[in-house]
């Protein structure tokens, strides 16, 4: 499936997309590993939607706005996003910090979003359970950890070793950074207003994800009204890319 | 040129098998390795020391930040500023340096630097740092917010130090509805403010801003490294504002060991600043220091590029050959600092004559030494002892 990149002038700055496929639109809001690895997710989902897949501010070498602050000035942006491209009912997925923007944003306005899929998603804390600290570990080690297969864990730390200098590894740690140094990955006001999210919302979580502790899935799904927990078993931090198949069938992708 | 006596005051009694357990002495290392029986006993000894040195002719004692480590046991220098303030009597008393952008308001630093160079009666300098790259992971504060905060922070001291209160301060990160600090410093329009770094082209290019001309401290480096960016501060001042910067904007640290030989410098330091480079300094991993947005990409990928290949298993001699310290004889080490203002120019110098696990009777030796032996010949040394800044030859040759 062939995307392509458009731009995206809005709230003065410009948003790099990637776009492809037909059908109902599919926003793709991605973690803090960014989109330099094209996950072959978005071509399966491609298939059935129209998928637009954006860098957030920062990543992946773009700009990032001296204003833009926090996740609740992304969850406010990709707002004015939705609008400007005239969703009217999208399917946002959400993996990681990606999640977090969607859980953001649909607390605030959920009127152009069809329904959620957060995948292994940031923006909720379990006191006590630590997420481990990829502020602290250096790359390798956290490529290490994102997957429960030897073999793709092995893989994903010597690319991460050799990438680990370049530029874009180095400012995506700092976007990062930027949205969530502190507390970690996560808003503690969020909780109190997940009540609010009414679009249909499935909740996806590897078993054996040692980046967020997998606990914070049914901690997620108890505050969202309704929402559906699947659990994938021998599965990671990346259910999308470690067991693709299993992420798509939970989504009613199936192929 | 002016010399004071530098103490990081380190956790001398660490148990260094923590090595086989812990990756860092900073952060992740357990307080339960420390002893407050011991410490007690460390941070009088430390004390003594600096009193000692002051006793002794030193222009000034110097004290820093760390946060959670054993490599420096004051979380707090102000806590040591105030202790030595009353215990020394003519010296400077430098806090080199306080991170203001770590806390969440700044202004209870302003305030208490303000108190300590009220009852010294101006006898204070202020280090305005960011603090290293770990602690904003023990404070909490955003990285990629660092240099930003720091900045501002500035403006805000300088502002509460100088201006007549109650005023408002409106900025990014810190806004407070009355600022009017009680008591204003002692020094007027303000105490000096200093800036030491590891190294850092930003902060050399703020440091040197004609509004601010602070001082530039060097911490200790390689040999080349030092001369560079002590270069680099010259060259920023002429090329970038269009001043010449002056020799007493130029300050270096480093560690000191003097002896009676050169032979039994090394025979007696040897230990002690190879635990200080070995155990004390190694740090969890390669960004631990370096968190994101702490420094510009281009900046960070220079630095890592620079430690590769220097992890750990640092030898005395190393550290020598590399001018990262100056150990020997009275002679060797007179020399050393002869030739290194010669080549730089550099009207303050700051010596740390204990470190690592250094026990209290050779760092007293040392102490007395250096004093006796060396201190009145460096502080002799004048601008005309200089060769002078060529910026185009040395820093092309770079």
């Amino acid at each position: 499936m062939s995307f392509r990149t458009e731009t995206l002038s809005l709230d003065g700055l410009s948003l790099r997309m990637r776009r492809g496929g037909s059908g109902a639109p599919l926003l793709y809001l991605h973690g803090t590993d960014g989109l330099s690895e094209w996950p072959a997710f978005l071509d399966a989902l491609a298939e059935r939607y129209e998928v637009f897949a954006p860098d957030h501010p920062g990543f992946g070498g773009t700009e990032c706005p001296e204003w833009m602050d926090d996740v609740s000035d992304l969850a406010y942006f990709y707002l004015d996003v939705m609008d400007a491209l005239g969703f009217r009912d999208a399917r946002v997925v959400g993996h990681s910090l990606g999640g977090w923007i969607a859980l953001e944003a649909a607390v605030r306005n959920q009127s152009r979003i069809k329904d959620l899929t957060l995948i292994a998603s940031a923006g909720v804390h379990v006191r006590g359970h630590a997420k481990a600290d990829i502020f602290m570990i250096d790359p390798d080690e956290q490529a290490r950890l994102a997957y429960a297969d030897p073999q793709m864990a092995e893989e994903a730390a010597q690319k991460a070793l050799a990438d680990k200098y370049q530029d874009v590894a180095i400012t995506d740690r700092i976007a990062s950074a930027r949205f969530g140094w502190n507390p970690r990955f996560h808003n503690p006001r969020l909780g109190r207003w997940l009540h609010r999210v009414n679009a249909p919302t499935l909740i996806v979580w590897g078993e054996q994800d040692r980046i967020f502790p997998p606990v914070t899935g049914p901690a997620m799904q108890a505050l969202i009204p309704g929402s559906q927990l699947v659990v994938i078993p021998d599965c990671g931090h990346l259910p999308h890319v470690e067991k693709m198949d299993a992420t798509l069938a939970a989504m009613g992708c199936a192929r | 040129m002016r010399v004071m006596s530098f103490h990081l005051m380190p956790y001398a009694d660490l148990d260094v098998s923590m090595r086989d357990e812990y990756r860092s002495a900073w952060v992740v290392l357990p307080n339960s390795y420390f002893d407050p029986e011991k410490g007690h006993k460390l941070y009088n000894r430390y004390l003594d020391e600096l009193e000692l040195a002051a006793e002794l002719g030193f222009d000034g004692v110097c004290i820093n930040e760390h946060h959670q480590t054993a490599y420096g046991l004051m979380p707090s220098p102000v806590v040591m500023a105030a202790a030595l303030s009353r215990r020394t009597k003519s010296c400077r008393i430098a806090i080199l340096g306080n991170a203001f952008c770590l806390r969440d308001n700044p202004l209870t630093l302003a305030e208490e630097h303000a108190m300590i160079d009220v009852i010294t009666g101006g006898r204070l300098i202020t280090g305005f740092v960011r603090g290293v790259g770990s602690e904003y992971f023990s404070f909490g504060t955003n990285p990629v917010h660092s240099l930003e905060r720091h900045k501002e922070a500035n403006d805000l001291v300088v502002r509460a130090w100088t201006e007549t209160g109650p005023f408002a301060f409106e900025g990014k990160h810190y806004n407070i509805p009355y600022v009017n600090i009680w008591p204003r410093p002692y020094q007027q329009p303000h105490p000096p403010i200093w800036c030491p770094s590891g190294g850092s082209v930003e902060t050399i290019e703020w440091a040197a801003h004609p509004d601010r001309k602070y001082v530039y401290v060097q911490t200790y480096s390689p040999r080349e490294t030092v001369a560079r960016y002590l270069d680099l501060y010259r060259e920023t001042a002429a090329t970038k504002y269009g001043y010449e910067a002056k020799s007493d904007r130029i300050a270096w640290c480093a560690p000191v060991y003097v002896a009676e030989t050169d032979e039994q410098a090394v025979n007696e330091a040897r230990e002690h600043i190879e635990m200080m480079f070995n155990v004390l300094l190694p740090k969890y991993s390669e960004l631990m220091f370096f968190p994101p947005g702490y420094m510009s990409p281009d900046s960070l990928k220079k630095v890592l590029a620079a430690k590769k290949g220097n992890r750990g298993g640092v030898t005395i001699e190393q550290l020598i050959d590399r001018g990262i310290i100056i150990c020997g004889s009275p002679e060797t080490v007179r020399n050393a600092i002869t030739r290194a203002h010669h080549e730089m120019g550099f009207e303050e110098f700051m010596c740390m004559l204990m470190f690592g696990s250094m026990p209290a009777h050779l760092t007293e030796k040392n102490i007395r030494l250096f004093a006796a032996e060396v201190l009145p010949a460096i502080r002799a040394l004048t601008e005309a002892d200089y060769r002078g800044f060529e910026p185009v030859g040395r820093l092309a040759a770079q």
